[in-house]
């Protein structure tokens, strides 16, 4: 009877004063909540891809850069120009994608090893040539003078400055799991999203690393709503204006540094619980790559982008504050539902799917 | 006709005895250079210790061309000179062993990049005063100033990048990815783009021909655009445009490495070569400086003549400048298909003049007018005056220093000249870029053709490494440099006894350069740290004893990282006459790339990754990844 007591008195504690702020509330207007428009303009080996298993988008300026399954592809001045092994690409699969801002430098992960890629110079690393600790290269972001990489077998940070490599795994940091999927790094914060592990955040301050892990372990059942990362299993995390946004196969997470805040399919407009890639716009937008379609949250509002789970026709849905959903007449979608990479180009939107690369083009109306 | 350029330095034979007190038993030794140079008496010569020389390695003219700024390696600073009466204005120290020096585009600062140091020395030209030393990055090279004096770009040849600056505080804003050895910079004449070239060749597979490259950097934006290869190209200096743009070239060494050396009779060792490229080219080619029986041996500095008539390219190794005619050469371009860099009689149809100058000439510089023509010559301590029409050396500007060369000295013009090889094709210097390595492997010849492929080492520290070669077949450096670089690398007997002497003093002498990777005094980071214990452990993590013989400290012990001793340590290949290898020195070992005795390992980390599968290249199979990193973090510091 106490313990039940003490449940009842946490569950009124979580909902009041842990919870997250409630969303602002949006003055009601006629019809659904104006959410961005796009018109989809798709990209296969129909024209010029080297594969239709797009698995990476970057955007570098004006230049787009695909990892695909056979090469990276870079589309400037309408035209594809694809390298591959040949060119001294560690491996034909480019599983992840991050640009040095800087110097230009892209930096590609792959199915065995870590290029760069420098004023069409390709300079491969893996785990036999250089201090890489694993050769299949999930995730890689740049920061500083620092690129960081989530492998197989753990984090790595390498520093383009000494060469130096510093490994990250369960010898040296909180991670029970070496699988890291997904790696997003600022000057201040370092996240590392591991497979059954949790996230993983490094303080580049104080040299700290913290871990955030699913309050119920790995059970499936969510037993208190927002009270911490929603599954061990997470896939993506994207750090923006100090809010962490952390995507897993079971759901996804947004941390603000005292509150998480999380989203399902149940209670948001979330297509799928199933969600490969996530990357925020700003503190409160971000969009979601599930199994199931490119989601858009603003805040308060979600936008569905897809082609028809029925019929594969292109469809756009709104959901408002309330849950209520509404289709929006579209006459183009993303290539698949099955989406990987995400990036931005100004208004406009890159996708990665599954069957091929797409390119949203912000519309006006 | 033959030599006609080169000089020759006739020495008797010292007494017999030590090869330092030799210099007080010497005979007259008479040294006939070219009129107008300096002629040595065999008197007794200066001791090594407490001689300074110039060592003029770069020239440049102020705009108004009132001044002339000499680079003067060997003392550390620059000497301004008046340019009409060559009279000396000032010399200003800078840090140590300056290897490049700019203007800003405006004339009023003058930038040196201070290699050993790592730092750049800003000087007032008004004052010609320092006025800020700022640091940069590892083993600074050269410097440039964008147009708008808004950013510095230096390059840096350890850590093999361009560092982009703030011109007006030092403040380093970014690296930019350069070609390996990154040392040289030139702006094109609109200043909207910077071309980078570098001295050793960017990794490539095994005994696959090297790779360059010229770095093209946006130069409003600072970021790389372009990377022009050069295929077959390792060792790769100076780059000059002509005005209008229209027309680059680079200075390079072509070195046939994948033939047996034995080939030299045959030109076979190096191509002395520019690549012009351009739109007066149009796609880049490669065109040789070398005729048969004549080789620009060690090509470094380039100008091209305001007009656009004439190039000129100073030869190291060969001491001389090299004239080509420019619309000849654009003509027999455009009329020959490439490529013909191997056709020994293709100079013939645009080199025009070979100017005999003095020892190592390295930088030049033209006056506005393309009248004169001045050559820093490196190992005499004189510019060459030349004047341009004429194609003669008009006079001879002696830098104060010592009047005498001293054994030391001699040692190290034998090693730059090309002189003593067969036809003058090569040096030691080509081999051993700036008295460092090539970053190449080689066939040499006594060991068989294609057999024992070996990686060339990095001569600095190598006194006290004895025996020499990877076999250890060499007791001594007197035996290294002496019969056995005559006989199969210069494919000549010219030495003498005390030319010899003072080449192996020489090479004694090279001190190891400062170590970028190690920490200020005696403190380690935490990796190097845990690296050094897995140096110099005795068990591995299974708890069992390490044998003596498969320690990382025992065959690489002492301070130089080396007991001298052969070992078998399981990387034999099928080409190799023995598995029996001297365990090498460790110094500057993060530098030297590729690694193993036949440079198959092109990492540090592919020694033990790839090559030591049986673990008898030390211990190391019961390594996790980030033990071997560490480790790996401890050798960079040796």
């Amino acid at each position: 009877m106490k313990k039940l007591h003490m449940i009842a008195l946490l569950l009124i504690a979580g909902t009041t004063v842990f919870a997250a702020p409630a969303p602002l509330a949006v003055p009601k207007a006629s019809g659904p909540p104006q959410m961005p428009r796009y018109r989809f303009e798709n990209f296969t080996t129909a024209n010029g891809l080297p594969d239709n298993h797009v698995y990476s988008v970057l955007v570098d300026g004006d230049r787009i850069w695909a990892g695909t399954e056979n090469g990276l592809s870079v589309y400037e001045n309408h035209a594809w120009k694809t390298y591959t092994t040949k060119d001294g690409l560690a491996h034909r699969a480019v599983l992840s994608l991050a640009l040095d801002k800087r110097t230009g430098d892209v930096w590609a992960g792959t199915m065995a090893g870590l290029s760069r890629i420098s004023g069409g110079r390709i300079d491969s690393f893996t785990q036999l040539n250089s201090g890489l600790s694993n050769d299949v290269v999930y995730g890689v972001s740049v920061e500083g003078e620092n690129v960081w990489v989530a492998t197989a077998a753990g984090g790595c940070r390498f520093n383009i400055r000494t060469g130096q490599w510093t490994l990250y795994n369960e010898r040296n940091t909180p991670m029970n799991e070496i699988w890291v999927y997904a790696v997003s790094a600022t000057p201040t914060k370092v996240y590392y999203a591991v497979w059954g592990s949790g996230v993983l955040e490094f303080d580049q301050k104080t040299g700290r690393w913290d871990k955030y892990d699913d309050p119920d372990g790995e059970n499936e059942m969510v037993l208190f709503k927002d009270q911490g990362l929603i599954h061990e299993i997470v896939t993506s995390v994207s750090y923006v204006d100090n809010i962490l946004w952390a995507a897993t196969y079971f759901g996804d997470s947004r941390y603000d540094g005292r509150y998480w805040h999380n989203f399902l399919t149940k209670d948001s407009g979330l297509p799928s619980n199933f969600t490969n890639t996530i990357k925020g716009v700003d503190a409160k937008r971000a969009w979601f790559g599930t199994d199931k379609g490119l989601a858009y949250y603003d805040g308060v509002n979600w936008a569905v982008y897809r082609p028809s789970l029925q019929d594969g026709k292109p469809e756009m849905t709104v959901r408002d504050a309330e849950g209520k959903v509404t289709p929006i007449a579209v006459t183009t979608a993303p290539a698949h539902n099955y989406v990987l990479g995400i990036d931005f180009q100004g208004d406009d939107l890159w996708v990665a799917t599954a069957k091929g690369l797409s390119h949203g083009i912000r519309q006006q109306k | 006709m033959r030599f006609r350029y080169q000089t020759r330095i006739e020495m008797l034979r010292a007494a017999a005895g030590a090869f330092l007190l030799m210099a007080a038993a010497l005979l007259v030794v008479a040294i006939a250079l070219r009129p107008g140079q300096i002629v040595l008496a065999g008197e007794e010569r200066p001791s090594v210790e407490n001689v300074q020389y110039a060592s003029p390695l770069e020239v440049l003219l102020s705009p108004d061309g009132a001044r002339l700024y000499v680079l003067c390696q060997g003392s550390e600073e620059i000497r301004v000179l008046d340019a009409a009466s060559y009279a000396v204005i000032k010399s200003i120290a800078v840090g140590r062993v300056p290897r490049g020096f700019s203007l800003s585009p405006d004339g009023a600062r003058l930038f040196v990049t201070n290699s050993w140091d790592d730092t750049l020395s800003v000087i007032d030209t008004g004052t010609l005063a320092v006025v800020a030393t700022w640091p940069v990055g590892a083993e600074p090279s050269s410097v440039l100033e964008d147009r708008e004096g808004k950013r510095l770009f230096v390059a840096n040849r350890i850590s093999n990048d361009i560092a982009v600056l703030d011109a007006q505080t030092g403040v380093e804003e970014k690296r930019l990815l350069a070609g390996r050895g990154s040392s040289y910079l030139t702006f094109s004449p609109d200043g909207s783009r910077l071309y980078a070239t570098h001295v050793y060749p960017n990794p490539s597979p095994h005994r696959t021909a090297p790779e360059s490259e010229i770095t093209v950097i946006d130069g409003s934006r600072a970021v790389v655009v372009d990377r022009m290869p050069l295929h077959e190209i390792a060792g790769v200096f100076h780059l000059a445009f002509s005005t209008d743009g229209r027309l680059g070239a680079v200075a390079e060494y072509h070195p046939k490495n994948l033939v047996p050396l034995a080939h030299l009779e045959h030109g076979g060792a190096f191509e002395d070569t520019l690549t012009v490229f351009g739109a007066d080219v149009g796609k880049p080619v490669e065109v040789p400086l070398d005729e048969l029986e004549r080789y620009a041996a060690q090509p470094f500095g380039v100008v091209i003549a305001p007009d656009k008539s004439r190039l000129y390219v100073t030869s190291g190794g060969s001491e001389m400048v090299t004239v080509v005619d420019v619309p000849r050469l654009l003509r027999f371009i455009h009329t020959h298909p490439a490529p013909f860099v191997q056709d020994l009689s293709a100079s013939a149809n645009y080199v025009v003049a070979r100017i005999a100058v003095g020892m190592n000439p390295r930088g030049l510089t033209l006056t506005r007018d393309g009248r004169r023509l001045f050559v820093a010559n490196r190992l005499d301590d004189t510019l060459s005056v030349i004047d341009t029409r004429t194609n003669q050396v008009t006079s001879t500007i002696k830098l104060d220093g010592p009047k005498k060369f001293s054994a030391l000295r001699h040692g190290e013009q034998t090693f730059y000249t090309a002189r003593q090889s067969f036809q003058g094709q090569i040096g030691c210097a080509n081999c051993h870029i700036d008295s460092t390595f090539d970053g190449l492997t080689w066939d040499l010849e006594p060991d068989g053709f294609g057999r024992d492929i070996v990686d060339n080492k990095l001569l600095e520290g190598v006194k006290g490494t004895e025996p020499f070669k990877w076999n250890g077949g060499n007791p001594n450096l007197p035996t290294e440099c002496g019969p056995r670089t005559e006989k199969y690398f210069w494919r000549a007997e010219q030495f003498d006894d005390l030319t010899r002497a003072d080449l192996v003093l020489y090479v004694r002498s090279l001190q190891p350069r400062p170590n970028r990777w190690k920490l200020p005094g005696r403190e380690m980071s935490p990796a190097q740290e845990r690296g050094l214990a897995l140096f110099t452990r005795d068990v591995d993590k299974f708890k069992k004893p390490i044998p003596e013989y498969n320690r990382c400290s025992y065959c690489h012990s002492g301070s130089k990282g080396t007991n001298q001793k052969l070992f078998d340590v399981g990387t034999r290949k099928s080409t190799d006459n023995s598995g029996m290898l001297k365990s090498a020195p460790l110094t500057g070992v993060a530098l030297t790339a590729p690694y193993l005795h036949d440079g198959s390992a092109r990492t540090l980390e592919e020694i033990w990754t790839v090559y030591n599968p049986e673990d008898k290249h030390g211990r190391t199979n019961d390594l996790t990844k980030d033990e071997l990193n560490d480790l790996i973090e401890y050798l960079r510091t040796r």
